[in-house]
């Protein structure tokens, strides 16, 4: 069983290198709308895919700046309303994570978008709160949205982004479940 | 009836309760916190009571559903969740830091406060056996 176990943590290991390689890659040669651009790095720590990714998508770190991640870490006990407590040394790993590849770090145009759109005195807690995606969704009927029950809220991305898990945001990937002729 | 019920119970819960020693040892523990026996009756009760919260009324079936045989999906966010019984999804109820740190994130939620151990051991005790 543990050599089973040492197998696969290996394997998970060499996936995980090979999948930062390639994000890297991507990242910096990426326009933002070939088709197989990532818009950001993708997500790719066990931790914060396991204790966060179980409720909601797992966002990409480049969303926000390294500022909104360590307030968001520091008040899980309230996090949106649900309890997220996470043990201390899970905790410690993910806001490491989540500071160390935010916006400032991501290297996508994307994320340098995001960030020139929040003010230097502003620490936004939620993406949808930022001018960058409220421009980029501006078009967006409330209906398909909140009033549509396969969405239900812009922090939804995968509902329609759907390869949002993948890091990649492109407009030609977006179909609204309800609204597949709908094209942006 | 109540005997073909009681039967099928012992034979579909049987094989479940031996697969888990991660639950046998957090029941022992909350045994020693609890004044009364754990219940699976009491456990399905609880999982299906509502609490007020300024007028929400939230429940474990809140995302879970009524059905622990059957996927559940996030109140707030719409992800799914995987069936919490252990006879449909025998991953679950098998590791304690997995067991304890949804009791203290839902209890919160759920009554807004952590459980008692006489209540997770009334969950554990309907849970198992679903």
């Amino acid at each position: 069983m543990s050599k089973l176990l040492m197998v696969l943590a290996i394997a998970g290991t060499l996936l995980g290198a090979g999948a930062m390689v390639y994000g890297d890659a991507a990242a910096k040669g990426d326009d933002n709308h070939g088709k197989r651009g990532h818009d950001f790095m993708p997500v790719m720590n066990a931790d914060y895919q396991n204790e966060c990714g179980t409720c909601h998508m797992a966002y990409p770190p480049g969303l926000l700046p390294a500022r909104s991640w360590e307030r968001i870490m520091g008040g899980l006990e309230d996090h949106f309303g649900d309890n997220a407590q996470l043990d201390p040394v899970t905790h410690e790993a993910i806001t490491r994570y989540l500071v160390g590849h935010a916006a400032e770090h991501d290297g996508s145009r994307r994320a340098a978008k995001f960030l020139r759109s929040i003010p230097a005195t502003g620490t936004p807690l939620r993406v949808t709160e930022t001018r960058y995606f409220v421009k980029k969704h501006d078009e967006i009927p409330e209906h398909m949205v909140a009033g549509n029950p396969e969405v239900k809220s812009f922090a939804n991305c995968a509902a329609c982004h759907r390869s949002a898990e993948r890091g990649i945001f492109d407009d030609d990937d977006v179909r609204i479940p309800g609204f597949e002729d709908a094209r942006f | 009836m109540k005997r073909i019920l009681l039967i099928t119970a012992v034979f579909l819960g049987g094989p479940v309760a031996v697969a888990s020693t991660a639950v046998d040892e957090l029941m022992n523990e909350f045994r020693a916190g609890s004044a009364v026996a754990f219940s699976a009756e009491r456990g399905r009760e609880l999982w299906n009571a509502t609490t007020d919260h300024n007028g929400e009324a939230r429940s474990c079936t809140s995302c879970h559903t009524s059905d622990l045989r059957k996927p559940g999906k996030h109140a707030s966010t719409g992800k799914p969740i995987g069936a919490l019984a252990p006879s449909v999804n025998p991953t679950r109820l098998t590791q304690r830091s997995e067991i304890e740190k949804w009791f203290g994130r839902n209890c919160k939620w759920t009554y807004g406060r952590v459980c008692t151990a006489e209540e997770k051991g009334h969950f554990l005790a309907y849970m198992r056996n679903q």
